[in-house]
């Protein structure tokens, strides 16, 4: 049945948004995915996001895709089209409908009427029944009824048929049962909306060729392949949403790569911790003799992490920690995303301590990052963190494909051989700057006796013997600093993109990148020019500062409620704090372009003198004078 | 008498073992510990177990935790590379040590407090993954850097120096490590060598992990009267249990004959632990039976000492299930695995990400 009312959109090809409410255990996210490759196939840039509770079943569940020709694929709340399959949810999912949108629903039973809006298109599409009528078996049906929604979108939508069935044979290629089974499913679905629907609908898909040399991964396979290639041998964790399936994806890649062909045996360990401070001291151990090793987890996680990161930083043991962000602070919401740990990465532990830190923005730097927090760990002999995030980490992003150098080696820092040791004409000392650029040689236990030091967190000195007098702990000390303030060179650039006549300059961090491009683009429609400058590492990189010098005002655009890239920006570099104004979202859910434009509103408005509550302009522009709005709704 | 400086040189007649070490090459630096606390003789029974078993340093890692038992390391072993870690998680550290390269000999000095209160997380798991290391708790009881609070292990009535009573459980190692399926546990005394010595060469040569808890006195803080850490109580209440034997691989037929009926256990690498003297109804390597009779020995008030446990080796060697054994890991060290065998390459990456269409 089919409820119309308000008037229709304006045809709009290849830019649409759509978002399926179901509820989480149900098996819908196999029917989302292939919705989403689908559309992958059909060469249209498309994004997935999976917004899933910490829970195991029975709780809300949402999966959003947005396809964009343009490649402006960031999450947006303006959604086209919702598949309401979640009765919990109604409310919510038929009041997120932009106006002459179109709620598609499971019209076996009626729909509440207070939830109908005047201005939007119910379709009605009677899945339980369908698949009750045509499916044995409770878990059957229940998982046909999603292929059948995919089947009804796919006619709406223009989802072009053959890849669909395409993809259900190449996933149940020896299942010849359940690809008939999703064969009538899909059919079923797709008949019923030809044949009760005016198909398609005005905002639909078309072919294109946008995807060529693209492929769609998630940031912690990518990440996970990424220490695979860059040698990683030991990973040690603790399981932690949201990178757990960092350490499944890198444990199934040595599982495919990393066997002896001969004796089946592993080349790897992975070493399941029974906390977080034990896989940062597996770690920390691992690396010390000589392995590179790495864990994953998240803000938590990194919380207890922290003494031993303060071990590794000052006894200088190189050591790759992945921090795939949630929502904090404490347990925070777990299957939310954030960037709320950026502050704490940068100077995590007590004490003088200051670290590299590197902030991948999609899949495709997490992987290059991956490989490349090895190098730095072992050139600057010092902890390295990965910033990711949950929306990067687990959800679906198109990124172009992967590529590897086989003339690749590891940068294996300053490491003395047996031959070296055994040549070396004096007494080796651990932690002599003997190059004077801040960076001592180590040695690897069992390799040479004269190698052999104690390594320590207590106060030492430059040849590596316990001290508690002030000037041989304070040369340490001072020399660490500066070989961490020396690496600022020689870590990821600033991605830096200027517009002619541009005035202000929009500056983020990761997973932002796709909403402030985009809101570039929407500036640029309305008149406004804007340089965009992406951090990607701290230290902050020499071009780092010139650019904020360069700008009147410079956004700060990120996710989270204090504006701790602003705060390491103001500690770090020369730029004028009030020549730095913040922009924040930190309600958990991926960062929209509608979080920058709403920011901006004021500066756009040329109201930024005029703050109502007088906090001068850097915190009227910022979006700060309704955090409680921001914070509280998607 | 940390004042004093090691002479470097050594009398030429010091004995030489069959690398041409002398025990001197075995130590470190000098202590800095009290005259007199248990931890140096622990150090000595060290440097005399490695000389003996004629382990060349270099290939020891030595790891330690916070305490006066973290500063032991730097005692022994000069030419082995040391780990002082933070405190309670030396056994973190030397999983990943072990994992990265399993030719390295490991050996971990702990304490009570250590390893029974803030380290007791990591010690439990450490047992539990079966990390092939040698695993010394120096037991004193008491708390020495921060002058004398009582740690886990100090029994309830205990006093402590200024006269507070324990009257908390004391959480023991020996038992737990039992419970927690250790292979190889033992308990001994500071203040006797003769039985240390042998029950450290045998924990080294044990594969997987081993652990050997030493009463240990602090002579500053808890060697009084009301002490059942002190030297006096330990040597009035000590009851060598088990009378064990390292016999190496080169003499085990000599030996074996020697002791006659003595139980003889079989290691992983060809050598022996002979029981020389054991309780009639003792048998060491049945665990509940010797958990009961560590029990009964502590109630009646006494301290059981020596090889208490001791699982024999599989027959097979590939049904290890120590570390490695349970990872499946390959011979070679992870540490020195040539990259090219490490990383796909392009190809299979261009491969693998068909998937991902």
């Amino acid at each position: 049945m089919v409820i119309t009312n308000g008037e229709r959109p304006a045809p709009r090809i290849n830019d649409l948004a759509f978002k399926i409410g179901t509820v989480n255990g149900t098996g819908s996210a196999s029917a989302n995915g292939l919705l989403r490759r689908a559309i992958f196939r059909m060469g249209i840039p498309v994004s997935g996001k999976n917004l899933f509770p910490s829970n195991i079943q029975g709780l809300p569940t949402w999966y959003e895709i947005r396809a964009n020709a343009s490649g402006h694929t960031a999450r947006t709340e303006r959604f086209d089209l919702v598949v309401a399959m979640n009765p919990a949810t109604y409310a919510r999912d038929v009041a997120e409908v932009t106006s002459g949108g179109w709620v598609m629903y499971d019209s076996t039973w009626p729909l509440p009427r207070e939830l109908n809006r005047d201005d939007i298109t119910f379709l009605g599409v009677p899945l339980a029944k369908m698949t009750v009528d045509n499916f044995k078996g409770s878990r059957v049906r229940i998982l046909m009824k999603n292929i059948c929604y995919v089947g009804a979108l796919a006619a709406l939508l223009d989802i072009d048929m053959e890849i669909v069935r395409g993809l259900l044979k190449e996933t149940f290629a020896a299942k010849a049962k359940l690809l008939d089974a999703n064969y009538l499913a899909i059919d079923l679905g797709y008949e019923y909306a030809l044949e009760h629907f005016d198909c398609p609908l005005p905002v639909r898909l078309e072919p294109m060729d946008g995807n060529e040399d693209s492929i769609v991964i998630d940031g912690n396979t990518a990440a996970a392949l990424g220490c695979v290639y860059a040698g990683a041998t030991v990973a040690a964790w603790y399981p932690i949403t949201p990178s757990t399936s960092l350490v499944d994806a890198f444990t199934a890649f040595c599982h495919q790569f990393r066997k002896d062909p001969e004796t089946g045996r592993n080349r790897f360990a992975i070493i399941q911790a029974e906390d977080e401070l034990a896989a940062a001291g597996m770690v920390i151990g691992a690396a010390w003799a000589g392995a590179r090793a790495f864990t994953s987890t998240s803000g938590a996680g990194l919380s207890l992490m922290s003494e031993f990161i303060g071990l590794a930083y000052y006894a200088e043991v190189p050591s790759v920690f992945f921090d795939v962000q949630r929502v904090g602070p404490s347990t925070g919401m777990p299957t939310r995303t954030q960037q709320g740990d950026i502050q704490f990465a940068a100077y995590a532990s007590h004490g003088d301590t200051k670290h590299i830190v590197i902030f991948p923005a999609n899949p495709h730097e997490c992987f290059e990052m991956a490989v490349e927090a090895f190098d730095l760990a072992e050139r600057f002999q010092t902890p390295i963190f990965v910033l990711s995030d949950l929306d990067i980490g687990m959800n679906d992003w198109v990124i172009p494909k992967l590529e590897w150098d086989n003339s690749y080696r590891p940068d294996r820092g300053k490491v003395l051989t047996a031959e070296e040791l055994e040549a070396a004409t004096g007494p080796f000392h651990r932690y002599l700057d003997v190059d004077g650029d801040g960076i001592p040689w180590r040695t690897l236990p069992g390799v040479h006796p004269r190698g052999a030091y104690l390594t320590r967190g207590s106060g030492h000195d430059r040849y590596g013997n316990y001290t508690e007098d002030s000037e041989p702990y304070a040369d340490v000390l001072a020399r660490v600093g500066r070989k961490i303030e020396r690496a600022a060179a020689h870590l990821p650039a600033p991605e830096i993109r200027l517009r002619e006549g541009a005035e202000i300059g929009l500056v983020t961090i990761g997973g932002c990148r796709g909403a402030v491009l985009e809101a570039v683009d929407a500036l640029a429609e309305r008149g406004v020019e804007a340089d965009y400058m992406r951090v990607r590492a701290f230290p902050f990189h020499p071009d780092v500062e010139p650019f904020l010098a360069a700008h009147e005002v410079n956004f700060i655009i990120e996710q989270n409620r204090d504006g701790q890239l602003r705060k390491l920006l103001i500690a770090e570099t020369g730029a004028k704090k009030d020549a730095l104004v913040s922009i924040r979202y930190f309600g958990g859910y991926p960062m929209s372009c509608h979080h920058v434009m709403d920011g901006l509103a004021s500066y756009l408005d040329g109201a930024a003198a005029a703050a109502p509550d007088g906090t001068g302009p850097h915190e009227a522009a910022s979006g700060a004078l309704a955090p409680a709005r921001e914070g509280a709704t998607p | 008498m940390s004042y004093i400086k090691k002479p470097r040189i050594h009398h030429p007649a010091l004995t030489r073992n069959r690398l041409g070490l002398t025990r001197r090459d075995y130590e470190g630096t000098m202590s800095t510990l009290c005259a007199g606390c248990g931890h140096d003789s622990i150090t000595a029974a060290i440097i005399e177990a490695f000389w003996e078993l004629e382990i060349a340093p270099h290939e020891v890692a030595k790891t330690s935790g916070i305490g006066c038992s973290g500063k032991t390391p730097t005692y022994f072993l000069k030419e082995a590379h040391g780990f002082n870690g933070v405190h309670g998680r030396m056994p973190s550290i030397t999983t990943g040590a072990h994992a990265a390269n399993r030719e390295l000999v490991c050996i971990g000095v702990s304490g009570d407090g250590d390893s029974l209160s803030i380290g007791m997380g990591q010690f439990a798991h450490v047992v539990r993954r079966n990390v092939d290391m040698l695993y010394i708790i120096e037991n004193n009881g008491v708390y020495g850097l921060t002058k004398g609070q009582f740690s886990a292990s100090a029994d309830v009535g205990s006093t402590a120096k200024r006269g507070q009573v324990n009257r908390e459980h004391p959480i023991d190692s020996v038992l737990l490590s039992l419970n927690l399926g250790a292979g190889f546990v033992a308990r001994s005394f500071s203040g006797d060598k003769e039985q240390l010595v042998p029950i450290l060469k045998a924990g080294l040569r044990h594969r997987g992990f081993a652990l050997i808890d030493v009463i240990s006195p602090c002579v500053t803080f808890n060697d009084h009267r009301g002490s059942t850490k002190s030297y006096q109580y330990t040597r009035d209440n000590y009851n060598q249990l088990v009378y064990a034997d390292f016999v190496p691989p080169a003499q085990e037929i000599a030996t074996s004959i020697e002791v006659g009926d003595a139980r003889s256990v079989r290691m992983h690498d060809g050598s022996h632990i002979t029981f020389r003297k054991v309780p009639e109804d003792y048998d060491p390597t049945d665990r509940d039976q010797v958990y009961g009779y560590i029990r009964e020995r502590q109630r009646a008030g006494e301290v059981a000492t020596g090889l208490l446990y001791v699982e024999p080796a599989p027959q097979d060697a590939t049904d290890a299930v120590d570390f490695h054994g349970l990872q499946g890991t390959v011979d070679e060290p992870l540490a020195n695995y040539p990259f090219e065998d490490l990383c796909p390459g392009a190809d299979a990456l261009e491969k693998l990400q068909k998937r991902f269409r």
